[in-house]
């Protein structure tokens, strides 16, 4: 259990069983996310280099390719409105960027070792901290738990998420700050969604007449270390110091969201200071080498937890057969994709888990780009050429369309790339690309595609639980609820990930999925190709700044963010 | 006059009633919709959107989804915004400021800038003077917005630094009158460009008609000295098909500018319109297609009452 609290001089610190990240940067403890930022990074030295304010000073300005513009988090809303939330809301807890939780709203992480969670993962048991007010001055409390989760469940609340929520029952509040519930079964992906769920105030909210929309989204009150200022629409964002912050910080008496649509703007607006940090896609690949060059700049690849993929309608009589996916993934030349096209920024992967996920299996066989080989196995598998050089198995002609969002000419690139590549095993592939709003509608949600070049996230937060994307209940073209488009089915895969979300033996589920990895990387319903690296672009003044691959937006620690003099 | 005015009206709602229920039509029945954005928001199942897709009252007939929005568009509701839900009226008047703004700064300098170099060129007819001003009118207008807009921040913001790279003001700045002239300076100039072009263009073929017209070569023989013929006799007659050309301009000056705004960050109507447009945001959308319909309307009425006015050889009825 740790408090937050200031000391003598007024600077922030915590008590020595639960350090700052910087006093752990100071301790070299951070070894762990050095080696995932690279070793030419320099942020021990960028972190070290000058110490915090006593009091907010200054104003950083994060420029944003898209514009957040739904302020009541528990309402549906897109990645985009996550930079905001992690800085006006609090949730119970935070994942750091080793994947770890760190307490936020709670003095301490409810596990089965403290008897925060039953060993059967079905009762609960939360203690929260007791200093905590929201911006209004209101305490914070065990009520505020309450009413969020019972807001969640509410089905007349169009809530962003309701997966886990929906388990929990029976939930008593014992004290301000003490509370519990019983889950209906256990659901182990459930404290890697309370780390994404920012709480709203009760006070507030219950006068509402309209939950869906609420005054509050104009005027939002929270627990973060900043509170709301201003909106100016199609513009920017201001929030402002919370000046009794329950955690570290802020060190910023201002912190402005900037919304910039096009990303060649985005970038030149950094170049020329308008902006101190590029957030969501970052600068474009083709902007890389330049700004790596750019004065007072610190400029790096960043990793992220989005894996682009072929996806492959298993559906179609085309990629029913196992043998076409396997061929056509050995007929696929992934380094020149990442090396030609993406500038060598993402790393090739096999894996639907990023390299950071605690369950990532580093042991899948290693992508060959053989043609020869590819070739090999559609002969064996019966796909003879035609006299146009395009295979045909019993009437059906290797031929598919490939589908992305128009107007990405940095994939459109790559998929005349791998339309090469195919046409030289016998595969032919025709590109569709259609403008986003049509790409990822009905056409990808229900299965209409046949093949997609697409970036997805399958984690929950740090949780590698993907039941919405391979589990054969969550196919939407067969009446399922998730997001299975490619309409995978397998048994295996299904037990694993059964076993992996009701188990809370952490053991046991990084064997689940690593198995499961396994059946994916053999049965490729996604052909995987590269994580995605985003080119993050901060003013090297700016201290603090630690990229998360855990959550949606770097500004996840705003709070912790200073100017150095 | 009133029989006109009346006559107008009832045309103008006649026609404002088409134009919503193809647009509403059109953008329904194009591909895709407000859905889509979030097929790839982690943890949120198809069951999920299909809820929220009967929460914004997709899941009804197409004719009940217009006759809803119409009922409550003719009481003064003009819907929210799928995005923020805030009210559209509201919606577009926290954008109609940043156009106005930008418009209205880019129309002024086309129109003095135009009619300058227009009148030029029709007194010196063929002269160095016109044809390099029409070559440079024909450049103009080729020129892409977005290309000139991204050179322009480039060589001033980016290289000599005298300009800033876009934004109405400095972010948390004073908000001193001169930093929002010094915001507008490069946006401004970029959008007059074109306009520069059309109003020179316009104002040279109108100057030509009139200056060879038999009362001019009456005043001429009166003699007159050739710049009161020219400013009081020429000017004043051939400005008659810029009336018009105004009227025309009137729905750009509100609709924004959807290149500029978007080079230039500056938070307009032309921005909001892509933006809405790009997630589907049919309130908004429609908003903005009403809004716009009622200006050409009005545009086109006041140009033709104005014509009336200047000229009494027109007769309205």
């Amino acid at each position: 259990m740790t408090e937050h609290s200031k000391d003598k001089t007024g600077l922030r610190g915590t008590s020595i069983l639960n350090p700052s990240r910087r006093q752990l940067l100071a301790l070299g403890a951070s070894a762990g996310i050095l080696t995932w930022l690279g070793p030419q990074r320099g942020w021990v030295d960028l972190a070290n280099a000058a110490t915090p304010p006593t009091k907010p000073t200054g104003q950083v300005i994060v420029g944003l390719s898209q514009e957040p513009t739904v302020f009541h988090p528990l309402l549906v809303h897109i990645e985009v409105d996550e930079a905001v939330y992690f800085n006006l809301f609090s949730a119970l807890w935070r994942v750091d960027p080793k994947g770890a939780f760190q307490p936020d709203l709670v003095a301490e992480i409810p596990t089965v070792e403290n008897g925060g969670i039953s060993t059967d993962g079905l009762n609960w048991h939360l203690k929260l901290k007791d200093n905590v007010k929201w911006h209004d001055g209101t305490p914070f409390t065990a009520d505020d738990v309450k009413f969020n989760i019972e807001l969640i469940q509410n089905p007349k609340f169009i809530a962003g998420r309701r997966a886990g929520h929906e388990l929990v029952r029976d939930i008593k509040v014992l004290s301000p700050t003490e509370l519990t519930w019983r889950m209906e079964k256990a659901y182990a992906p459930y404290p890697a969604i309370l780390s994404w769920t920012f709480l709203v105030p009760k006070h507030v909210l219950e006068k509402e007449t309209d939950i869906n929309k609420p005054a509050f989204t104009t005027s939002p009150v929270g627990t973060g270390p900043f509170k709301w200022v201003e909106r100016v629409p199609g513009d920017h964002i201001t929030l402002a110091a919370h000046d009794g912050y329950h955690g570290e910080g802020p060190y910023v008496e201002t912190l402005f969201v900037k919304y910039i649509p096009d990303l060649t703007v985005l970038y030149t607006q950094f170049q020329t200071g308008d902006i101190d940090y590029i957030g969501l896609q970052g600068i474009t690949p083709d902007h890389y080498d330049e700004a790596k060059g750019l004065a007072d700049r610190t400029v790096m690849p960043v990793p992220q937890p989005f894996i682009e993929n072929i996806a492959v309608n298993t559906g179609l009589s085309v990629f029913k057969d196992k043998a076409v996916r396997e061929a056509l993934y050995y007929g696929m030349d992934k380094k020149s994709i990442i090396e030609q096209i993406y500038y060598g920024l993402p790393s090739e992967t096999e894996s639907f888990l990023p390299k950071q996920s605690w369950a990532y299996n580093p042991d899948l066989p290693k992508h060959q780009f053989d043609p020869e080989k590819a070739k090999k196995i559609l002969d064996d598998a019966g796909w003879a050429p035609g006299s146009d050089g395009v295979r045909v198995k019993q009437g059906v002609r290797l031929e598919f369309i490939n589908s992305t969002t128009a107007g990405n000419h940095v994939r459109e690139q790559a998929q005349q790339l791998l339309q090469q590549n195919w046409a030289d095993i016998g595969a032919k592939m025709n590109i569709n690309n259609l403008p986003p709003a049509v790409m990822w509608g009905d056409y990808w949600m229900q299965s209409k595609f046949e093949s997609a070049m697409v970036g997805i996230g399958f984690m929950i937060g740090p949780d590698p639980d993907a039941t919405d994307f391979f589990s054969s209940r969550s196919i939407g073209a067969k009446g399922g609820s998730g997001q299975n488009t490619t309409q995978f089915q397998n048994v295996d895969v299904d037990g694993f990930l059964a076993e992996g979300a009701k188990t809370v033996d952490l053991d046991k589920r990084k064997i689940a999925y690593k198995k499961m990895q396994e059946v994916t990387r053999t049965e490729l319903p996604y052909l995987p190709i590269f994580q995605y690296a985003m080119v993050s672009g901060v003013k090297s003044k700016l201290q603090g700044f630690t990229p998360n691959v855990n959550v949606q937006e770097n500004c996840w620690n705003a709070n912790t963010w200073y100017w150095a003099s | 006059m009133a029989n006109f005015l009346i006559s107008r009206l009832v045309q103008s709602l006649i026609l404002f009633v088409l134009v919503s229920m193809i647009g509403f039509a059109v953008l329904h029945l194009a591909p895709g919709g407000p859905l889509s954005r979030f097929a790839l928001v982690p943890g949120l199942s198809q069951a999920d959107i299909a809820r929220i897709g009967h929460e914004m009252g997709l899941d009804r007939p197409l004719p009940v989804q217009y006759w809803e929005w119409l009922s409550r568009l003719l009481v003064g509701d003009w819907g929210q915004s799928f995005r923020d839900s805030q009210p559209v009226l509201a919606v577009i008047g926290s954008r109609l400021p940043a156009t106005l703004e930008l418009m209205i700064a880019a129309i002024l300098i086309a129109i003095v800038t135009g009619i300058a170099i227009g009148i030029m060129g029709a007194v010196r007819r063929y002269s160095i003077f016109d044809m390099l001003a029409t070559v440079g009118a024909m450049i103009a207008l080729s020129i892409p917005t977005f290309w000139f807009g991204l050179v322009t921040i480039y060589i001033f913001a980016v290289k000599l630094q005298w300009l800033p790279a876009g934004n109405r003001a400095t972010i948390g700045g004073s908000g001193a009158l001169l930093d929002y002239l010094h915001h507008l300076i490069a946006p401004a100039l970029v959008l007059a460009l074109v306009e520069v072009a059309v109003w020179s263009r316009y104002m040279r073929s109108s100057m030509l008609d009139v200056i060879n017209q038999d009362y001019i070569r009456t005043a001429r023989a009166k003699g007159l000295p050739e710049r009161t013929v020219l400013l009081r006799h020429a000017f004043r007659n051939a400005l008659l098909p810029m009336i018009t050309l105004a009227g025309l301009e009137l729905p750009n000056l509100l609709g924004g500018a959807l290149v500029a705004e978007t080079v230039f960050t500056w938070p307009g109507m032309g921005r909001l319109f892509l933006d809405s447009l790009g997630y589907r945001d049919y309130p908004v959308v429609m908003g903005i297609l009403m809004f716009s319909a009622m200006l050409v309307l009005l545009g086109n009425l006041l140009a033709d009452l104005l014509c009336a006015v200047a000229d009494p050889r027109i007769r309205l009825t």
